[in-house]
């Protein structure tokens, strides 16, 4: 009988009082794809960065082709032919393809005799795998796909036999994510050993052989996938039963709430990043923008929610609203009734130092009615009004005194959620509502949009999943290059179609 | 996570960092050759064993009350302010004006007279750099460091021109009129029927003013509006620009709040003990500031404690350079070792009190 490939007995690693993995045990078997699925925080990362030398195991031990291994650092990995590719790359973006590949293992003073022997390898790999790539170009000309390609190379030509990805397609189109696939599969022909970190069920489900599920530090299940299904892998996930699906009926959407019409934004920069975008949306219906990260999505919510200067005209209920005078802010948005439910929530939605209660006011902590006169707040009326807020959003710990940072990203999500819906906007902006939460909040998440949908808002989606526009959305929009490739029903296109337009491929023009 | 219950965040760190700070500082004592102990029980027969060495320290807490305010309103606004040392002395030019050039009546009209100004002149002082900061991005503590300059030689320019009485060789204001004085600690006890306390000690009833001003700067930064933008700024700019707080404005209103409270030094030090404007009446104490709002953890009750401290080591060094051969400097070296423990070096002290709680954590 062979020997796994890789294989780990009892790894345990707490951080503080947090037991980041508890007792994990995986048997991968050469030549396969092993998928570790998990959510937000369920210990996948923790447990690679031990097996690629970043953290040391409190217990445990590492056995690669059946023989024990310890791996202090990274150089200790690479030579025990583990090879990894992070979710943001970790390529030097001035260098060539070739200069990034040989970099860390130069092995001599002089560089061209490196160069020379890595092109040829390079070469043999690119054949072998059906891993093209020009070496020279230089890395920041070259798109996402391509990089990740670099970065599975770097890790072959360091004579990587098992090869981590963590969510690797987290910023690729779906064209990209399939070439990727494919590119994996052939690998998996090669003999090489493949572990697939993701959470995303569908790509489980189409290119692994065996998966594992971990939830809270441990590991739950190990199954084959082709004796699975994603319902099955959802429970295992969450520990009960999850809808996957949105349950919506059909939108009635009645008057024009937001119109938006010849949006340009330039940047510090210079550069261009929308263009001429025109777009509205309807009270009671949710318009989805799909696209991939960077696009000009990030822009058009900053504009609606007042921190980007743009030119054009954005009107709310049919008034114009300024978008260059010094009182164009996230203020006087607000106090024109739209809410905004950031993209990052980390970074914008929330102060990570402030307490719940203090962030369950945060861009409305002007307003009168949380204060007791011009000058003092009402702190203790907005702590009563959190914690209420926080049970009717089912945010756990349902306590107001918890600093933000305490919270889970999907509690996180919650209390921005719950800031921003309960002030009854006409027009809600969502960027990411799901990024980073687990499949349980995901569900009532989506529910809570939908609801104010029904309520009769107007809500404008921004989301990098496709999967979530094409549930949540009435219609959906695709963005690419600041612009708007088009307009479909999502009941009426798919996938290979979006992917198209968000790739800036617009096949037919049905606008 | 947090790993350890606030309390011993508070208490146990500042703690510790001084008691290293006091460990190095009798090695040093040693080094020079006398004896640590005798020189601590000289610190506190000469401070806190008489009324005068009380009367002595809490002059000195008062300065450092009004400078650690100042540094910690901006802390909270991630603004670190080194000008108060230029600032207080603007505040000095403040006190002295409204001293000399308006007839007072009585004390208690001249002190509020006297605050407005030393704040005001404080507060411009503070916000010329402020502006520079929030609208051209010149970094705040390079230019309140420079600002420093400035009003010391502003100081001077006026001490020995303008303001110097004619005549006089000294580089100072005229003596305040009478009716401008404060009432010292020893006024006020003699007011009580304790006759021979304080026996002239410079603290007097701006130490008062300056408790109040630690419940305005606690109730401006939990309890306000102006405070809540404050704190959000601080913590986070992506996160203020998305909720509509304006930088710029936090930026000047914080610097000037600032500013104005290391002005307000002032009256302790120009209108209470000197009673005419001096050159170098600062003393530093705007750079002891920053070491108090350190110490203190950037909350007016922390200062308070921190401004005590630092109050003791200015009278006990004061009385051991008096009674031994350890100069005064010495507190200095000790100050700046208060300063590298608990601002530089918290986490030093911090991490291994971690791993102490972390251990009885797992019991």
């Amino acid at each position: 009988m062979t020997n796994p490939a890789i294989e780990l007995k009892g790894i345990s690693k707490a951080f503080g009082p947090v037991q980041a993995n508890k007792d994990i045990s995986i048997r991968v078997m050469p030549g396969t794809i092993h998928g570790i699925i998990g959510e937000n925080g369920a210990g996948k990362s923790t447990l690679m960065s031990i097996l690629y030398g970043f953290y040391k195991a409190d217990a445990g031990e590492v056995f690669i082709s059946g023989k024990k291994t310890s791996i202090p650092d990274s150089q200790a990995a690479i030579s025990a032919g583990i090879g990894m590719v992070f979710q943001h790359f970790k390529l030097v973006e001035n260098f060539t393809v070739l200069e990034n590949i040989v970099l860390g293992a130069e092995s001599g003073a002089f560089l061209a005799p490196a160069l020379r022997k890595a092109r040829a390898e390079l070469a043999e790999l690119a054949a072998e795998y059906e891993l093209n790539v020009d070496p020279d170009a230089v890395i920041e000309e070259i798109g996402v796909g391509m990089q990740q390609r670099v970065e599975i190379l770097k890790a072959l030509y360091r004579k990587a036999n098992i090869l981590i990805l963590d969510e690797p397609t987290g910023v690729l189109t779906p064209a990209e994510a399939d070439q990727l696939f494919r590119i994996l599969g052939r690998l998996r022909e090669e003999g090489k050993t493949i572990i697939l970190i993701t959470h995303k069920l569908r790509e489980i489900m189409e290119i692994t052989d065996t998966v594992s599920v971990m939830r809270r530090g441990e590991m739950t299940a190990t199954v084959k996938t082709s004796e699975t299904s994603p319902e099955h892998l959802a429970e295992l996930m969450v520990g009960r039963k999850v809808l996957l699906r949105v349950d919506k009926t059909a939108a009635q959407p009645k008057h024009q709430v937001l119109e938006v019409s010849g949006l340009n934004v330039v940047d510090e920069a210079g550069v261009l990043r929308l263009k001429d975008i025109s777009l509205n949306v309807r009270a009671g219906e949710i318009l989805g923008i799909a696209g991939v990260a960077g696009n000009g999505q990030s822009e058009l919510l900053q504009v609606l929610g007042g921190y980007q200067p743009a030119t054009g005209s954005i009107r709310v209920n049919g008034s114009e609203i300024d978008l260059t005078g010094s009182s164009s802010d996230g203020q006087s948005r607000r106090a024109r009734g739209i809410a905004h439910v950031p993209e990052d929530r980390q970074r914008e939605g929330l102060i990570m130092d402030f307490m719940a209660w203090e962030n369950a006011i945060f861009g409305y902590h002007r307003d009168p009615a949380h204060q007791l006169n011009r000058f003092l707040m009402d702190n203790a009326a907005v702590r009563e009004e959190t914690a209420a807020k926080m049970a009717r959003f089912d945010v756990r710990p349902p306590n107001p005194n918890l600093t933000a940072k305490n919270f889970s990203g999907g509690n996180q999500q919650k209390i921005v959620l719950a800031r921003e819906i309960e002030r009854n906007p006409d027009l809600l902006l969502v960027g990411q509502p799901t990024r980073g939460v687990d499949i349980g909040a995901i569900e009532f998440i989506h529910k809570q949009i939908v609801e104010l949908r029904d309520r009769g808002k107007a809500i404008l989606l921004v989301s990098v999943e496709l999967d979530e526009i094409l549930s949540l959305s009435d219609r959906v929009a695709v963005m690419f290059d600041g612009q708007i490739m088009g307009e479909r029903d999502p009941s009426k296109t798919n996938e290979k179609e979006l992917g198209l337009l968000m790739a800036g491929v617009i096949s037919e023009a049905r606008i | 996570m947090d790993v350890m219950p606030k309390w011993a965040d508070v208490v146990l760190v500042p703690l510790f960092s001084l008691l290293l700070a006091a460990f190095l500082s009798a090695l040093l004592i040693l080094a020079i050759g006398e004896s640590p102990s005798e020189a601590l029980s000289l610190m506190v027969q000469g401070t806190l064993l008489r009324s005068a060495g009380w009367g002595y320290m809490l002059y000195y807490t008062t300065n450092f009350i009004f400078t650690g305010l100042a540094v910690s309103v901006a802390f909270h606004a991630s603004l670190f302010n080194i000008g108060g040392e230029g600032q207080a002395m603007m505040g000095g030019l403040g006190v002295s004006l409204v001293c000399l050039f308006i007839p007072w009546p009585h004390w208690s009209l001249a002190i509020v007279g006297a605050s407005v100004g030393a704040a005001v002149f404080g507060m411009i002082w503070a916000g010329l750099p402020a502006y520079l900061q929030a609208k051209r991005g010149s970094h705040i503590v390079i230019t309140t460091i420079m600002f420093n300059f400035i009003a010391a030689g502003v100081l001077n320019f006026f001490l020995v021109g303008a303001l110097k009485p004619k005549g006089s060789m000294d580089p100072a204001t005229a003596n305040f009129p009478a009716s401008t004085h404060l009432p010292t600690f020893e006024d006020m006890a003699q007011l009580v029927g304790f006759e021979k306390m304080f026996r002239s000690a410079p603290a007097n009833v701006s130490f008062f003013i300056a408790l109040l001003a630690c419940v305005a700067v606690w109730y401006l930064i939990w309890r306000s509006p102006l405070g809540y933008e404050i704190r959000a700024l601080g913590k986070s700019g992506p996160a203020a620009r998305y909720a509509g707080i304006g930088s710029v404005k936090v930026i000047m209103i914080t610097m000037m709040i600032s500013g104005a409270l290391c002005g307000l030094m002032a009256i302790n030090t120009t209108q209470g003990e000197s009673e005419r404007l001096i050159l170098n009446f600062t003393e530093g104490a705007g750079f002891i500031g920053i070491a108090v709002a350190l110490m203190g953890r950037s909350h007016p009750l922390g200062v308070l404690l921190a401004a005590l401290l630092f109050g003791f080591l200015y009278q006990g060094g004061a009385e051991l350079a008096l009674w031994t051969k350890i100069p005064r400097e010495l507190i200095i070296v000790i100050q700046a070792l208060v300063i590298l423990f608990t601002g530089a070096l918290t986490m030093m002290v911090r991490a291994p009190l971690e791993r102490l709680f972390l251990m009885a954590w797992r019991g």
